[in-house]
């Protein structure tokens, strides 16, 4: 038997690779990496789900069969919610990082200039599913551009126990801010008041200020930009306010991020509280670990009601997200294929029906659809989309109306109030530093 | 005369590029090289760009314009800037009286001697040593509104009837802070102060006591007078540390209620990064370097004036 030496193997297999390939000089020659090492990558950055069943279903099911079906390698990364606009910056400030990335409420407005337009996906998928809702549009579009896909709406709704309600002979959620006190006043006195935070928080904070101020009458600004805080209407909400705060609220809440409300309301300290279905989902989750005072399961106790009608209506502003294609992406063609492909509608129902109702879709079609029946309690969330008001109101949702939000302007008036600052120098307060935003 | 020949002989064998550095001037040049690169890479450089950054327009992603003093003005005008400067000259004011004398209390515990003195120094530095981020979420829930440990120890105690409510109060609320600072400032206090504390020659302790001098005049006139150079250092760490602090505020309030917590570092990260304004971020700051710079100056010139005494 010939014996076979190492070196001619070596040899062998040069010989064969420069003879497919022509060797290293020419793939040199090409000035192209060669193909194994050319598959296209496209990187995701969103946030971690308040509903974990989604990001395990998009990591081991949902990419997965993406790359297969697109011939793209995704890469999903999920960070906190509060860490994206961290991330959003030093992406554009260093021309690199993940080619798509997640925005909360207006972050489109404030990168316009580093994204790139979506428009034809946006326009062809509300037409397809029945339109967009204004909402959406008013924050992923300036009019020009659409900075944004329209991904889904993180509704807000009061969750509250139904048992305690019932003991004090209230059988529905009150739906004026009169009757809301009321009843937050008759709960307080029996130790289980109303829970709301006016502290420095990106969600639950703004989500009950704005629409507060805006069922009263109060507006940022008017049509033609000019700061209209400072109206009768205002300080009537924000005098409303501290009598509210005083009779019925949780007084804690000045200092809640979007967490406490969670736990004290699971912990049964509060009977109410603005916030996602993350409280009614997490019950759901552990029905053995949450139970009320009378051990049965809590998930059983709570239903869900939109904030109440103030004078000037009812209103609601609910987180939106969306996904940015960044304008520094390598990958662009790529990302565009592959949120053509979430939006499909096959691939857009699996991830919508993983939330049971934590998100409503941006568009018409889904506010049908048969899972808002599964469980009545989630039913309230089916319009959250539909019924959301921008920011900056009555102007658009841009890039000032975004300094406003992140200044806390509006919800510091009304945490001042309660502190103790008269109501018109809150209003004054909050009016002036608008100004300075609104030059 | 061996000696000689020899080193001649070495002299020659050196390169004409290694024998410049027989000259002291170009050795010098070349062993503070690699610490100028990296000061003016880490430090003059980025502080360039951001006294650059704030005199400019510049939004994220588009790069703006030279507008002078713009942003200061505006930053000028800003109740709530104004707000941040009162907190934060009061926070590092406090925190650094409260520090330094249990810092030092602390230091001259342990220098005495007793049992297991070893281990007792290695967990004063516990407070130090846990990542700040980590620690002030231990206390985050401490302070909880609903939660709060410290409330119940008070209600069960009898002292109180009614829930403090320690972070939704805006004074309340500063204090909080504060105490979280002093707490995990003094190891650090402590632990220099007793490395020169140690410096400190006994005998001196025992002529002064022959001289019959009491504890309290020994520690006044025999221990401060020497640890002075020491302590004055140590505050000067201190107080850009806490002048420029993160993630203590940002953890526990983000800067609210109402700004009443708001310090320098956080509402430059709440316009910069939250809101783009990349140029004014910057502004609020630099808006913190007179500042430093005074007391920096200051508390150099009299260590000087200390150690030249």
């Amino acid at each position: 038997m010939a014996k076979t030496k190492r070196r001619s193997v070596l040899k062998l297999a040069g010989g064969a690779a420069a003879a497919s390939m022509g060797g290293m000089a020419a793939i040199l020659a090409t000035g192209r990496m060669p193909a194994f090492a050319q598959q296209r990558t496209v990187h995701w950055l969103k946030w971690v789900d308040f509903v974990p069943a989604t990001d395990t279903l998009l990591k081991k099911q949902m990419m997965p069969e993406a790359e297969k079906a697109l011939g793209i390698k995704i890469n999903l990364e999920t960070v906190n919610g509060n860490d994206l606009q961290p991330r959003i910056t030093a992406g554009i400030q260093s021309g690199s990082g993940a080619d798509l990335i997640m925005s909360f409420n207006s972050y489109t407005h404030l990168y316009a200039n580093s994204v790139v337009d979506v428009s034809a996906l946006a326009e062809e998928v509300g037409k397809r599913e029945g339109g967009l809702f204004p909402y959406a549009r008013a924050i992923c579009s300036n009019g020009k551009i659409f900075m944004g896909m329209p991904w889904a709406v993180i509704g807000g709704m009061i969750a509250y126990r139904k048992s305690w309600f019932d003991e004090i002979g209230v059988a529905k959620f009150p739906d004026t801010w009169d009757s809301y006190r009321e009843v937050a006043k008759k709960l307080k006195a029996k130790g289980r008041p109303f829970g709301q935070t006016l502290g420095h928080t990106f969600g639950d904070a703004p989500g009950f200020s704005y629409p507060y101020l805006w069922s009263w009458g109060g507006k940022e600004i008017d049509a033609s930009g000019k700061v209209v805080l400072n109206s009768k209407e205002t300080v009537e909400s924000v005098k409303f306010m501290t009598g509210l705060w005083k009779d019925g609220m949780d007084e804690g809440g000045l200092a809640w991020d979007d967490t406490n409300n969670n736990r004290a309301f699971l912990s049964q300290t509060i009977s109410a509280t603005l916030n996602g279905a993350s409280i009614y989902i997490e019950t759901l989750r552990k029905p053995d670990q949450y139970k009320t005072e009378k051990g049965l399961p809590m998930n059983k106790d709570i239903l869900h009601a939109p904030l109440p009608k103030g004078p000037a209506g009812q209103f609601g502003f609910h987180l939106l997200q969306s996904n940015m294609l960044m304008k520094y992406s390598k990958n662009q063609d790529a990302a565009k294929e592959f949120l053509k492909w979430l939006h499909t509608e096959a691939n857009y129902r699996k991830f919508f029906e993983s939330q049971k109702g934590f998100a409503t879709p941006c568009t018409a079609k889904w506010e049908s659809d048969k899972l808002w029946d599964a469980d009545p309690v989630m039913t309230p969330y089916k319009v959250a989309a539909r019924l959301g008001q921008a920011i900056g109101n009555a102007g658009p949702p841009d890039a000032k109306a975004q300094e406003v939000l992140s200044k806390y302007i509006i919800t510091d008036m009304y945490a001042k109030a309660v502190q103790g600052m008269p109501a018109a120098d809150a209003v004054k307060w909050a009016e002036a530093e608008l100004k300075k935003v609104y030059v | 005369m061996a000696v000689t020949a020899l080193s001649a002989a070495e002299s020659k064998r050196l390169s004409p590029r290694l024998r410049k550095l027989e000259d002291e001037r170009w050795l010098a040049m070349a062993l503070l090289a690699p610490t100028a690169i990296l000061l003016g890479l880490f430090i003059a450089y980025p502080f360039f760009e951001g006294v650059m950054l704030s005199l400019s327009s510049t939004r994220v992603g588009e790069p703006g314009h030279f507008v002078g003093l713009k942003n200061f003005h505006k930053i000028w005008n800003d109740s709530i800037f104004r707000t941040t400067v009162w907190n934060t000259f009061w926070y590092t004011g406090v925190t650094t009286v409260f520090k330094l004398a249990l810092g030092l209390w602390l230091a001259i515990l342990l220098n005495r001697h007793f049992k297991g003195k070893a281990i007792i120094r290695a967990f004063i530095l516990l407070p130090f040593i846990i990542p700040t981020v980590l620690s002030t979420f231990a206390w985050k829930w401490m302070f909880d509104p609903t939660f709060s440990v410290i409330n119940w120890t008070l209600f069960q105690l009898g002292l109180i009837t009614t829930r403090i409510n320690w972070l939704g109060d805006p004074d309340l609320a500063m204090t909080s802070i504060i105490v979280i600072n002093i707490w995990r400032g003094v190891p650090f206090f402590a632990i220099t102060l007793l490395a020169g504390l140690q410096t400190i020659s006994p005998e001196l302790h025992e002529a002064a006591a022959i001289d019959g001098a009491r504890p309290w005049q020994r520690f006044w006139h025999v221990t401060w007078p020497l640890l002075m150079p020491v302590t004055l250092v140590v505050v000067l760490f201190s107080v850009i540390q806490t002048f420029a602090d993160f993630q203590l505020v940002y953890v526990m309030t983000g800067g609210g209620p109402a700004n009443a917590t708001h310090l320098f570092a956080t509402y430059a990260y709440q316009l910069g990064i939250g809101t783009g304004l990349l140029s004014e971020g910057a502004a609020i700051s630099l808006a913190m370097f007179p500042f430093l710079f005074i007391i920096v100056v200051v508390q150099l010139l009299y260590i000087r004036r200390v150690e030249t005494r």
